[in-house]
């Protein structure tokens, strides 16, 4: 999943330059290189600093601000769990739990085995389907604990 | 700005008072010596607000009342500004007791807290070190020194003082502002056998200092050394010999 430095620069060299390396876009900026890498490479935020003459602490301190953004790599699926007050009350925690045991990792980590990353979110606006949990951007509503390990299984 | 600044006439507790247009709340107040608290607020960087403790009342000419931050609040034409009512003193008490819970070892806030009133903290204490996350150290790297090797990192509960990575202190020049302009003491610096050890809260990193070639003291750290020269053209060896060594 790491790319070599060499794969990095170049790949952020060339957003940069679709950005005209203006360090206003920072934020697009590393969203393109977040899309690109699958996550805020340490090698990718030194090749922002560089390429927009931004400091480096002024760049780490965006690339942590936002949720969007990882500093490390993300397993290939993205699991994200509603946790907002209307898929609280209806139970998202006990679904939280069911995916951490079920995926043996918790909030915020990786799998070993890369497959799955998991996170949490405070409302994604679709408080009706709660509580909700988004795989890969596809949102799965009304769950329960029993229709995780199904749902899982079915993302290698 | 062309020609003179325009003045503007405020009242601060109920004295008329003549500032600047633009010129902060807190300064103007500091001129006309009425004291406002703040552990924030220094005059060699731009307000910032974080800690809150400066606190006032502000009546706009036109009758609005709110609580604002005085270091953040300019002086406008027929203000009337209040330092020192039942609800201001009742919000900093709040504000303190707050920055006691989560900085207790901290003698400045214990300090500031007995002079706002509050003898010991009302909420859990916490273990965060002396950091209140003011960023005075933040802006004094970016804005006087120039090199901005530390910033806040993360977000909400989560964030902290830090340099990049928690481990990079590539662009850091050991100049220490960050450690002098601390208001709570929360980044310590010392010299021992020519090496200059800075302990943030996330981390502690050792320079190496250059000795005096007169008295062979370590005076300087190699990296402050380096940066100087590169910014202002001065040969490195101008600083071979310290100040006290100088003819």
């Amino acid at each position: 999943m790491t790319m070599e430095a060499e794969q990095v620069r170049e790949k952020v060299g060339s957003i940069l330059d679709k950005y005209e390396r203006n360090e206003g876009m920072l934020v697009s900026i590393l969203q393109d290189t977040q899309a690109a890498l699958g996550y805020l490479a340490r090698e990718a935020l030194l090749e922002v600093s560089a390429g927009l003459e931004v400091p480096l602490s002024q760049v780490y301190s965006v690339a942590t601000f936002f949720r969007a953004f990882s500093l490390k790599p993300r397993g290939r699926h993205l699991i994200d769990v509603c946790l907002g007050t209307a898929c609280h009350v209806r139970g998202a925690v006990g679904i939280l739990d069911a995916i951490e045991r079920e995926t043996e990792i918790k909030q915020g980590d990786t799998s070993e085995d890369m497959r799955f990353s998991l996170e949490t979110v405070n409302c994604v606006g679709a408080c009706a389907l709660g509580p909700i949990v988004i795989i890969d951007g596809k949102y799965e509503g009304e769950m329960k604990i029993d229709k995780v390990k199904p749902l899982l299984a079915s993302y290698e | 700005m062309k020609g003179e600044a325009s003045m503007v006439t405020l009242t601060i507790d109920g004295r008329t008072v003549q500032a600047e247009e633009g010129a902060m709340v807190l300064d103007v107040a500091t001129e006309n010596g009425i004291f406002i608290p703040t552990l924030c607020a220094h005059e060699s960087v731009t307000p910032y607000g974080a800690c809150r403790l400066c606190l006032v009342e502000v009546k706009t000419a036109n009758g609005r009342e709110r609580l604002v931050t005085s270091c953040l609040y300019p002086v406008e034409e027929g203000l009337e500004v209040t330092t020192d009512s039942e609800k201001i003193i009742r919000n900093r008490q709040t504000i303190i007791d707050l920055l006691l819970a989560r900085c207790p070892e901290s003698t400045v806030i214990q300090d500031m807290a007995r002079k706002l009133g509050v003898e010991e903290s009302s909420y859990p204490l916490e273990d965060h070190g002396n950091c209140i996350l003011c960023a005075l150290c933040v802006r004094a790297c970016q804005e006087v020194v120039g090199v901005s090797a530390i910033s806040l990192v993360n977000r909400g509960v989560e964030r902290e003082m830090a340099i990049p990575f928690f481990d990079d202190s590539t662009a850091c020049i050991a100049c220490g502002s960050c450690s002098y302009i601390c208001p709570t003491n929360a980044i310590s610096m010392e010299d021992s056998d020519g090496i200059r050890t800075i302990r943030m809260p996330n981390n502690v990193t050792e320079f190496e200092m250059v000795p005096c070639k007169v008295c062979g003291n370590y005076w300087m750290p190699q990296k402050q050394v380096e940066y100087i020269s590169k910014t202002t053209g001065i040969e490195p060896e101008f600083f071979d010999t310290c100040t006290n060594c100088r003819d």
